[in-house]
């Protein structure tokens, strides 16, 4: 049988079907460090921006497999500074490693790369359009702590407007059945237009202003991003727009229900909702690993028998 | 029909014909018609169609569209009839249909898409999302764009 993944890309979760998505999920759930899993097997870290976070999961999880890794982690020192287009770049590193994991300030940087290598390229962020790993971790997390993906209720809080993680999310969610989402944003920080069109008739959704969490099974917490957004006094309007506190988690939430957040946060949940039980975001950090690893396994060696 | 009798026909070459209101001169500019162009070139801009409620005209001589601008054409105009004419007879007509794939006819709206970086020096690509209305969405950053908003390049 031919491998679905065995040499395929991972940039756009608009690529990945429900199976798709479930065959990642089952994988990640399943693996174990495996020191000869991609023993002999070379990944190119290209990080044209800093993403500390990012980059140090996907270098662990190549080395859990037993792979290793080369790279470099910012513009300044590649080769673009030296003028070099990213096409010719990757045309090079093409012939060096077995897999390449690439983030970029442009968006679409990743799908041209995927263009022009003939190994597996995975996307870890093009600038605001894809991060597809984020958002198969978070769905990990989902399915961990809530046991399904479909019938869920969920509430995205904060930057719906800029916020690359929400916009992934939903499109993925579109795969699932019976998802309603509620999207809490102040009115300038609303979900795309275009975007939601994608959405209708796939998921039921609800725009509103307030923060009311009752009846939601996660909710989806974003930082509202300063350097996202073209006039700093419409950031100074919005800023703090949404603290998640305690008590409203304590009376609205249920003990069963998750709080995530893709991190890093500024202020828009309190620290004091850390030690509550849907307190999820840290766990779904950790959650990087296990689902990187199982991308890493499936492009480069294929499923398991 | 007594709208296009007001304008000379031609001997050989193109008509096209609704095309949406007002869009006549980015047509003009599609099939590379400007001030140096001596070959016939008959535009007729807001008469009435039946169709469209109003509606612009083509016609140029001796000129045979290619397929790119036949595709650009699909853009703006996605209901325009092209009429290939020979000694003064319509011999083909031809409606527009959405391409399917479209490469280095628009530009990207996304000015942070890699297609827009000028080190890169690379081709757009654009794939039809959905027909009606005609939605494109780019290949490489994702955007979408609704094709009466698309720029042609």
């Amino acid at each position: 049988m031919q491998s679905r993944w065995l040499g395929r890309d991972i940039i756009s979760i608009r690529d990945l079907s429900r199976d798709d998505i479930e065959s990642v999920l089952l994988e990640a759930k399943e693996i174990r460090p495996n020191p000869d899993a991609l023993r002999g097997k070379v990944v190119a870290s290209l990080f044209f921006e800093p993403s500390t976070r990012t980059q140090l999961s996907f270098g662990s999880a190549v080395e859990r497999l037993g792979g290793q890794v080369i790279g470099f982690s910012s513009g300044d020192v590649s080769s673009k500074a030296k003028g070099e287009t990213l096409s010719d770049t990757i045309g090079v590193v093409k012939g060096y490693a077995d897999a390449i994991v690439i983030r970029h300030p442009k968006e679409g940087s990743a799908r041209l790369a995927a263009d022009v290598a003939d190994v597996p390229v995975i996307n870890a962020g093009d600038g605001a359009n894809q991060h597809p790993t984020q958002t198969l971790l978070d769905l990990y997390s989902i399915e961990k702590y809530i046991g399904r993906l479909d019938g869920l209720s969920i509430g995205m809080v904060g930057d719906l407007r800029y916020g690359r993680t929400v916009h992934s999310l939903a499109t993925a969610l579109t795969r699932f059945k019976k998802i309603k989402l509620r999207l809490i944003s102040p009115p300038i920080l609303k979900f795309p237009a275009s975007h939601l069109d994608e959405l209708r008739g796939l998921v039921e959704f609800h725009e509103q202003e307030e923060l009311d969490l009752r009846g939601l099974d996660v909710v989806y917490v974003t930082r509202i991003q300063k350097e996202r957004f073209p006039d700093i006094e419409e950031y100074e309007k919005v800023k703090g727009a949404y603290v998640l506190r305690a008590k409203s988690v304590e009376e609205q939430l249920s003990a069963k229900s998750i709080i995530l957040h893709p991190l890093p946060r500024v202020d828009e949940i309190h620290t004091e909702v850390d030690s509550l039980p849907q307190a999820k975001y840290f766990e779904q950090a950790e959650g990087g690993i296990p689902v990187r690893m199982a991308i890493l396994k499936l492009l480069l060696l294929g499923e398991s028998k | 029909m007594s709208e296009d009798l007001k304008v000379s026909k031609i001997k050989r070459g193109t008509v096209i014909d609704h095309i949406p209101a007002g869009m006549a001169p980015t047509v003009l500019r599609i099939l590379g018609i400007s001030d140096g162009a001596s070959n016939v070139v008959v535009v007729a801009m807001n008469v009435k169609s039946s169709k469209l409620g109003q509606k612009d005209i083509v016609k140029v001589e001796n000129q045979i569209l290619d397929e790119q601008k036949f595709q650009k054409i699909s853009i703006i105009a996605p209901q325009a009839i092209i009429n290939i004419i020979d000694n003064y007879q319509v011999v083909e007509k031809r409606g527009v249909s959405c391409p399917h794939e479209l490469e280095g006819i628009l530009k990207c709206p996304n000015r942070n898409c890699i297609t827009a970086d000028r080190l890169e020096k690379m081709l757009t690509y654009f794939v039809c999302e959905k027909e009606e209305p005609l939605i494109l969405r780019c290949h490489y950053c994702e955007t979408s764009v609704a094709a009466d908003r698309a720029e042609i390049l």
